[in-house]
């Protein structure tokens, strides 16, 4: 790291983000600045443009207050970075990672580059580890593992939440040796409750000294919003692979993030894309979630729990499009389920878990597993079109067939997805099998003889 | 080798002073880290240029060099079972957990070579000179394209790096030529043939959806569009493992690296059918992970069609996976913005369309400048936004695939894979490879083909109408199309990636599963006829037998067919007699 290299009297121009200097020392594209203005606040930026004579800065937090005669610049001589350091875990951070607890600045053992580096394809480990949720539609139905990135698409008003918390309280591997965990909690754009209402879940359940937190309030300016998670994934890029934690990271609300990403591209004027987002959000939006994922030879891995809330519960929209392009799948919480009080309100068709195949089945979790899920994926499927039948013309039209279609989708919904309490796999494949008995067996095609004799004609007997 | 200052730098872009000449296209070397660019603009005294790299730290005052030529990547045996960036840097052998910008010497690869040519021989471009080793670093030396005259020396079997010369060519005006193992080609521009074939055979994927109804050519295109969530990246890798191409290139363009870690983690325990070898010994992989810079995910579609050309020039049939060619014409995209283009159909530049003509154009069945056949087919995954196929880049690829083979979202969400949609897709394929299919058992795979498209087709509309009126009041024929189109759906079209018995499906038992399916679709018809019940004909044990026949009976006991097909004979003459006894 070069000395604090100090510019008086060489801005020229504010406007909107953007801080124009003349150009009297050598800096290099991208590299980190401090802007100090008249009223001492030190506002980060960094190098946007530069030619021989001038350069342009692009001010990371808010411009106001800043002027031209009496602005200083401070270069850091390197790209934006973090100083991370044993004892993160049980602290609360800003935005811009400093310390929001009133507590001591950790030590810095290592200075890393917030925006990460791009992790070598072929230095990637497949994530196979099965994570157990205690969530049936999630564990049975589309399997975390270890190193994913799985969203939760949401809406305003549905428990995600409650869901995201209680998995950060629960997630467990099946085996004992399950090694460090850690959790990377960060709030983006988000309310004071909704951080202090996670904050007192993981506190009653003790986790709390496994938790990192980052905030970034609704009130905080745009910038500083696409900061938040990657001082956050930074820490917990430290946290799996420096200090060898399993780092599950739940990010909420990507909303806002790629909100704030709109704001930032329309104020340095660039071409919008669909619905006025920029084009590259594809590229910026994978630059986060690929930071997820398990590496040869390191013990920790880093999981992504993003949140999302879809924008007029519209999954068409370009977030949650583009996000379930990059990520392993998505979680959808759907609002007729919420209506009908089933918890947790997950619509298990349009959800996916792209890696559920790795980390299930013989070895992984019960051989029996994938099949049992497709075979339940394939009957709800039928028995939603077969509702949609019978909402045209009543069930009297139905053949006895689809009636029993009807009564296994209710079954599905109510006693299978709905749950009080958090199930083990076992009981999640036991419920499972359960209301398979409400079918005949010859619409069973996706099991074999052999587990419909050990499994499926038992619960039918007992009905 | 000329020279450069740079003026102006901004996110990938650069302005420089220059001193020597430097043309449009000439591929660049940036500072201290060697990053790769390309000069997109010349002016007097200057150029403009992107970087492919990330940017950071870069200076005005840095110099830029240029060899003036165009990108290039350098192609040599050994290229078979690893994986490259989109540049075709060794990702394997880059030091570090993470990947590092700039050009690096690569280093070299031993190879044992024989020589064929000998010391006067006049050799013309694409003639074989010699031989190299065995596995997978095993190819051959031929004339590259362009270059060609007298042998002047010529190197004896022994051991050598890809980078020593092999051989000295004198050409006609006394010029001298030294070729080494490998040889540099810029990714944009074909390489040369002798002739382009017409397409005669298929290429043998062991998707039944595929093969049987929807079938691509050697040489041909095809594309394979589908919203998020809909196994386009599954499917593409079914293709990888189990199509019967001498050589795969898996292009990862913009997608996730734990994509790539599946193909690197998978395809060396799993042995290709044919040869008995991994299946990574037959795989080049190119992979530019949707983190990684733009620029060079543009250019990575190239060099993956320049490395199935080469390989094709040495007589093999290769096949090109791009997943996904969205992502690609997003970087077009990037690009143009940022170069103040004027934007075309949302954003997109106007050429995207040229582009993508220009690049599924390079897919052929070809003679080769040596006189062998060699193919290059080319499978393109679309990720058209919110799965709308009337998008820009689904509606461009459209006009230049043979085959459009539609993911269907209502499928996926059943896990009804693979989710192809047989209404939605097609195939112009299908004449040309009619008679291979007669050559391999199936005399009647046309008729076969289209009756089970009819059979789908009324399924569709029937579905429609029994919304309405309810499926009971259909007539029992109906009922029984319903019936046997699902049979159809089940039991021919379903198969699952990840099932060890049925993931890959030869000719021989689609064959065979197709005929005994057809069997029961034309004996419950008669069956009918004969006035036995509909729901007797649904309650018939070998109907779940059937359901379940791609998976139960595996590739080597396809005999099998011949049982289920005799079983299902003698239920329906059962039925049958019954019924008439009962009258």
């Amino acid at each position: 790291m070069r000395a604090d290299l100090r510019i008086v009297n060489a801005a020229q121009r504010v406007e909107g983000p953007l801080l124009f200097l003349k150009r009297s020392v050598d800096v290099g594209l991208n590299e980190a600045l401090h802007v100090i203005g008249p009223d001492g606040i030190k506002r980060l930026g960094r190098v946007a443009t530069l030619d021989e004579e001038s350069l342009i800065v692009e001010v990371l937090e808010n411009t106001a207050g800043l002027g031209v005669a009496d602005t200083v610049v401070s270069m850091l001589g390197e790209p934006v970075c973090f100083n991370v350091g044993p004892n993160m875990l049980g602290r609360v951070f800003d935005s811009v990672g400093q310390p929001l607890d009133g507590d001591t600045p950790i030590p810095a053992m290592r200075r890393m580059r917030i925006d990460g580096m791009t992790i070598n394809p072929a230095r990637r480990a497949l994530p196979r580890d099965f994570i157990e949720t205690g969530v049936t539609a999630i564990d049975l139905m589309n399997s975390l593992v270890r190193g994913q990135k799985l969203p939760l698409f949401s809406g305003g008003g549905l428990p995600h939440d409650r869901l995201a918390t209680a998995i950060a309280q629960r997630a467990r591997l099946r085996d004992s040796d399950s090694g460090e965990f850690a959790v990377v909690f960060v709030g983006i754009g988000v309310s004071h409750d909704v951080a202090e209402g996670f904050r007192a879940a993981m506190e009653s359940s003790g986790a709390l000294g496994h938790t990192t937190m980052f905030l970034n309030r609704a009130d905080e300016s745009s910038s500083q919003r696409l900061l938040t998670p990657r001082y956050a994934l930074t820490a917990a890029e430290y946290l799996a692979f420096v200090e060898g934690r399993h780092v599950l990271v739940i990010m909420t609300d990507m909303t806002n993030y790629c909100e704030a990403l709109r704001e930032v591209s329309a104020s340095h004027g660039e071409i919008p894309g669909r619905k006025g987002f920029p084009g590259y959000m594809y590229s910026d939006l994978a630059s986060l979630f690929e930071r997820a994922g398990c590496l040869h030879g390191y013990d920790g891995t880093l999981t992504q729990l993003p949140i999302l809330t879809l924008p007029g519960d519209d999954i068409g929209h370009p977030i949650p499009d583009l996000t379930g392009y990059i990520t392993e799948g998505q979680i959808v919480l759907d609002r007729d389920l919420d209506r009908r009080a089933v918890y947790p309100p997950i619509n298990v068709l349009p959800s996916l878990s792209r890696l559920m195949d790795y980390g299930t089945g013989e070895g992984f979790t019960d051989a029996d597993h994938p099949a049992l899920a497709s075979q339940l994926f394939a009957a709800y499927a039928n028995a939603r079109r077969v509702r949609v039948l019978a909402s045209v013309m009543g069930q009297e039209g139905l053949s006895d067939n689809d009636r029993d279609y009807l009564a296994f989708g209710d079954a599905f919904e109510e006693r299978l997805i709905s749950q009080a309490m958090a199930r083990t796999l076992e009981e999640s494949m036991a419920a499972g099998w359960q209301i398979l008995g409400l079918l005949a067996e010859s619409e069973l095609t996706r099991l074999s003889n052999e587990q419909i004799i050990r499994y499926v004609r038992p619960e039918k007997a007992r009905a | 080798m000329t020279e450069a200052t740079v003026s102006w730098l901004s996110g990938p872009v650069l302005r420089a002073h220059t001193t020597g000449r430097f043309h449009v296209s000439d591929a660049i070397l940036v500072g201290d880290n060697r990053l790769l660019g390309e000069v997109i603009r010349v002016e007097t005294g200057g150029i403009v240029a992107q970087v492919y790299e990330d940017t950071t730290g870069l200076r005005p005052g840095d110099h830029v060099t240029s060899s003036s030529e165009p990108l290039s990547i350098r192609l040599r045996p050994g290229l078979l079972g690893n994986i490259f960036d989109g540049l075709l840097r060794p990702l394997a052998a880059m030091p570090g957990d993470t990947v590092q910008p700039g050009m690096r010497e690569t280093v070299p690869v031993s190879l044992r070579y024989r020589p064929v040519a000998k010391q006067g021989d006049h050799m013309h471009p694409g003639q074989l000179i010699g031989e190299f080793g065995s596995g997978v670093v095993a190819g051959k030396h031929l004339v590259p394209p362009g270059v060609g005259g007298e042998i002047v020396s010529i190197a004896g079997e022994g051991d050598y790096e890809d980078d020593q010369v092999l051989c000295v060519l004198r050409a006609d005006n006394g010029i001298e030529t030294q070729l080494d193992g490998g040889h540099d080609w810029p990714i944009r521009r074909p390489r040369p043939v002798a002739r382009r074939m017409r397409p005669r055979e298929p290429l043998v994927t062991g998707q039944r959806i595929m093969d049987t109804l929807f079938p691509v050519a050697r040489g041909g295109r095809a594309a394979l569009p589908g919203g998020f969530g809909t196994g386009k990246t599954i499917l593409q890798e079914s293709l990888a493992k189990w199509c019967d191409a001498d050589v795969i290139v898996y292009v990862g363009c913009g997608e996730r690296g734990n994509e790539m870690a599946e193909v690197l983690n998978e395809f060396p325990t799993l042995e290709d059918p044919r040869s008995g070898k991994p299946l990574l010994d037959r795989t080049v992989i190119i992979a530019n992970t949707s983190n990684m810079p733009v620029a060079a995910r543009e250019a990575s579609i190239y060099t993956g069609i320049t490395v199935a050309e080469y390989f094709r020039d040495q007589g093999l049939h290769v096949a090109l996976m791009a997943d996904s060619t969205t992502r690609w014409a997003e970087a077009l995209r990037e690009i143009s913005g940022r170069l103040g283009e004027l934007p075309g159909e949302q954003g997109f530049p106007a050429y995207l369309s040229s582009r993508l003509a220009e690049f599924y154009e390079r897919a052929a069945h070809v003679e080769t400048l040596q006189g062998d056949e060699g193919s290059v087919t080319i499978i393109g995954a679309v990720s058209p936004p919110a799965g709308d196929f009337s998008e820009p880049v689904t509606s461009q690829t459209k006009r230049y695939v043979r085959c459009f083979w539609a993911l269907d979202r209502d499928r996926a969400q059943a896990r009804f894979f693979p989710a192809i949609h047989p209404l939605n897709s097609y195939s112009e394929d299908v004449a040309a490879l009619a008679r291979w299919w007669q050559a391999r058992g199936n005399p009647d795979w046309m008729d076969h083909r289209r009756q089970i498209l009819t059979l789908l087709e009324q399924r569709a509309r029937l579905e429609r109408m029994a919304r309405i009126v309810g499926k009971d009041a259909l007539p029992p024929r109906q009922q029984l199309t319903l019936l046997s189109a699902d049979l159809v759906n089940e039991a021919l079209l379903r198969q699952s990636a990840f099932s060890s018995v049925d993931r890959y499906c030869s000719p021989e038992r689609q064959t065979a599963l197709m005929q005994v399916i057809l069997r029961f679709v034309d004996r419950a018809a008669q069956a009918l006829e004969h006035d036995v019940d509909l729901e007797r004909i649904a309650a018939m044990p070998v109907l779940r037998r059937l359901q379940r026949a791609s998976e139960e009976v595996p590739e080597e006991k396809v005999a099998q067919f011949r049982l289920l097909m005799a079983r299902l004979d003698e239920e329906f003459d059962q039925l049958e007699r019954r019924e008439s006894h009962a009258r």
